[in-house]
């Protein structure tokens, strides 16, 4: 039986997603007739067709002006994959160092962090990032690069270090023993076997094939062979790190100070020491608190990554701006951005929420 | 292509792109309610963009930033070789060089900008290319300067021709044809190169400035423009090499043939009337000659124009307010502005350039 509250809540539900339902049509019949009346037709076969552009950072996938403009944007979602996965780790690693010391009892150093967190979190990003890409522009230029130890060279065309191509079989060995060596796998008295024998496994393929070291020239204009770490690269991951540790420092602090301080009171009572009473009683709830605040931060660190076109790395925005403006396929291009951007950030939100999931069950101490 | 200036990042590109978004959702309900407007509107009939520009009483000019082609005074009036072409086409219209608004964009905005309807045409610097004209759903105007992409050097890098360039790192500017011409440019050459692409022109003059590029690749005049904008523009050249033909052409939306036409013949006024010996000054004299063809061309003789639906006398508005393409060109490019651009292949077809406006009759 439903009481007429329960009919009236259907009723306006049913409308609620009646009107929704209308404004969508609404919306996608325009859309598809102005597309039509501008001559504009959507589709994604141009992703096949060759890029004919340069890309400067490449990592792990190669990249040629013969390849596809797919290609191009895998290629620039990579370098915006590596500045987000290294940004998030060193950004929480800071951020959280900053957060201790604002509570230190040291009143110079609290001051100290204090001021450079306020400075950092209030100016804009694009300006911090402007500002450390000139400064490494300040650099000397590679015929008179810096070279602390053979082999690197740091001048304003970034940090040269001599490449190290090590055998596939010594790393599948390697990855081998060391995920051999996690405690969960082992078994038995004799669990150390498994790992000691991919070790020595690693060792004789490392033997067989040894590693290549190529140590990096200057020719002509620029140094030939070797890695490089470009400025662009360098100037967005330390704008995104410093930006937003400011900010999960201040996170951190805050989900430290609201922990009662009761259970401080209490831990110091039964001897426990600073660093214990942080470590076994303050963090374990302050982690509960902060987590979703991190993911939060994560998410607008990859977001914030697109800046990077103001200084001239190659994101996956600024080459999906490229291909839309050499192809017309702008509409597309705007598409595959907010696709790339939504399944990023989803992807970090899911997986802090279930390692805060993990934390809600266990309230293990960080270890 | 030519790179100018930019503004800051971000709000204005995300702007374009919602207009663009907003226009395409929404534009529909206007469309439908006037059937038929659209495809066969004819010379002088009512056409979309023509009756909003006269509703309006100004002209939208999509416009890109740079000394010498768009630049606003102390004043805050627009002025430059663009800007002079859209002032143009209001004289044309309303007998007014001042009904025009000047809207900037960055390169990668423009195309957005025109095809949500936020400008009646661009004049900034867009090079026809034929996929661009296929593709886009734009009409290209009558070129109105001719172009190529070369690269900006420090002196001190004794380079002195582009093919020396192996190796290098070059600084470009996003949204451009330059990266293409670039890439091409290295693989017929054989020569390799690192790409440091910049939203952001100014950011380029930077890197350049600050040796992290060795040359930065424009066009030939964005190259003038850039050079003046670095502290000691002495310390560094423009190769002579062209490595890319850059024809600069306005671009309206198509299905529009009465505004086209208006654009085509408009830009080609200045031409003409250098061709006649008609400038700004000796304008007014014209207006007694006796010589059949400047009395057509001048609206004079009825005819010529007529099917533009203009005032008939728009021709001799538009070089008494506006100039003949050599005042034009003067005052805004010539060799007395600090950009002192030479003629090159934008001199008229009868000194030996390309200029050549087909006849008024």
């Amino acid at each position: 039986m439903q009481s007429a509250a329960d009919r009236r809540a259907v009723v306006l539900q049913g409308l609620g997603l009646g009107i929704t339902a209308a404004a969508a049509w609404w919306l996608a019949r325009n859309t598809s007739a102005s597309l039509a009346q501008r001559g504009l037709t959507l589709g994604f076969g141009f992703l096949r067709h060759p890029a004919n552009f340069e890309i400067g950072d490449t990592w792990w996938l190669a990249f040629s002006p013969a390849d596809s403009i797919g290609r191009a944007i895998v290629v620039g979602l990579l370098n915006t994959a590596l500045v987000s996965a290294l940004g998030c780790v060193l950004a929480i690693a800071v951020g959280f160092v900053a957060g201790i010391l604002r509570l230190s009892p040291n009143p110079a150093l609290r001051g100290l962090v204090r001021a450079a967190v306020e400075i950092v979190r209030n100016t804009p990003l694009l300006l911090l990032l402007l500002f450390l890409a000139a400064s490494l522009h300040a650099l000397p230029p590679p015929q008179q690069a810096l070279s602390p130890v053979r082999g690197v060279f740091l001048s304003d065309r970034g940090l040269v270090l001599p490449a190290v191509s090590i055998g596939r079989w010594t790393i599948v060995f390697a990855l081998a023993a060391v995920v051999a060596f996690a405690p969960r796998l082992r078994l038995g008295r004799r669990w150390w076997m498994a790992p000691a024998a991919c070790a020595a496994a690693a060792l004789v393929a490392a033997v067989i094939q040894p590693p290549v070291i190529t140590v990096a020239r200057l020719e002509g204009f620029n140094f030939a062979g070797g890695v490089t770490l470009s400025p662009e690269l360098a100037a967005l991951l330390a704008a995104l790190v410093l930006h937003q540790s400011a900010h999960i420092s201040e996170v951190v602090r805050g989900a430290v100070l609201a922990v009662p301080r009761g259970q401080r009171d209490a831990a110091s009572a039964l001897g426990m020491s600073r660093w214990q009473t942080l470590r076994l009683v303050v963090m374990p709830v302050a982690l509960r608190a902060m987590v979703p605040l991190l993911a939060t931060n994560c998410v607008s660190l990859i977001k914030n990554s697109s800046l990077a076109v103001a200084i001239g790395f190659p994101d996956v925005v600024s080459i999906l701006n490229t291909a839309g403006n050499q192809t017309g396929h702008s509409i597309e291009t705007m598409l595959i951005m907010i696709a790339v951007y939504l399944s990023l950030s989803l992807l970090v939100a899911a997986a802090l929420g279930r390692y805060n999931a993990h934390l809600l069950r266990t309230g293990t101490a960080i270890s | 292509m030519r790179a100018r200036f930019r503004s800051p990042l971000g709000i204005r590109r995300a702007a374009a792109a919602l207009a663009l978004g907003a226009a395409i959702s929404l534009a529909a309900c206007t469309t439908e309610s006037a059937p038929g407007a659209t495809p066969n509107g004819t010379a002088g009939g009512a056409t979309p963009t023509l009756s909003a520009v006269r509703a309006r009483g100004a002209v939208k000019c999509g416009i890109t930033e740079g000394a010498g082609f768009a630049t606003p005074d102390d004043a805050g009036r627009w002025r430059g070789f663009d800007v002079d072409f859209c002032r143009a086409i209001a004289v044309a219209l309303f007998n007014d060089p001042d009904k025009v608004q000047f809207i900037p964009y960055t390169q990668e905005q423009r195309f957005s900008g025109l095809q949500s309807g936020e400008v009646d045409l661009l004049a900034n610097g867009t090079t026809i290319t034929s996929s661009r004209a296929l593709r886009q759903s734009f009409h290209f105007g009558p070129i109105y300067f001719y172009d190529g992409q070369g690269f900006l050097v420090a002196k001190s890098s004794k380079v002195t021709k582009a093919s020396q360039l192996d190796g290098a790192t070059i600084c470009v500017q996003q949204g451009t044809t330059t990266e293409l011409n670039l890439t091409d440019f290295a693989r017929r050459n054989n020569i390799t190169f690192h790409p440091v692409v910049m939203e952001d022109l100014r950011a380029a003059v930077s890197a350049l400035a600050g040796g992290r590029c060795d040359a930065i690749s424009q066009d030939g005049a964005g190259l003038a423009t850039t050079r003046t904008m670095l502290q000691h523009p002495n310390d560094y050249v423009v190769l002579p090499d062209r490595i890319s033909k850059e024809p600069i052409a306005p671009v309206v939306r198509t299905g529009d043939d009465a505004w086209l036409e208006i654009v085509n013949w408009v830009l080609r006024a200045p031409v003409q009337a250098e061709e006649y010996g008609i400038d700004q000054h000796n304008a007014a004299q014209f207006a007694k000659t006796t010589d059949p063809s400047i009395r057509r061309f001048l609206g004079l003789e009825p005819g010529a124009t007529d099917g533009l639906g203009l005032d008939p006398e728009w021709t001799l508005h538009v070089i008494e307010k506006v100039g003949s393409y050599k005042d034009i060109f003067d005052r805004n490019l010539g060799p007395a502005t600090p950009l002192g651009i030479d003629r090159g292949l934008n001199k008229l077809w009868t000194d030996g350039g390309l200029l050549y406006s087909p006849p008024f009759r």
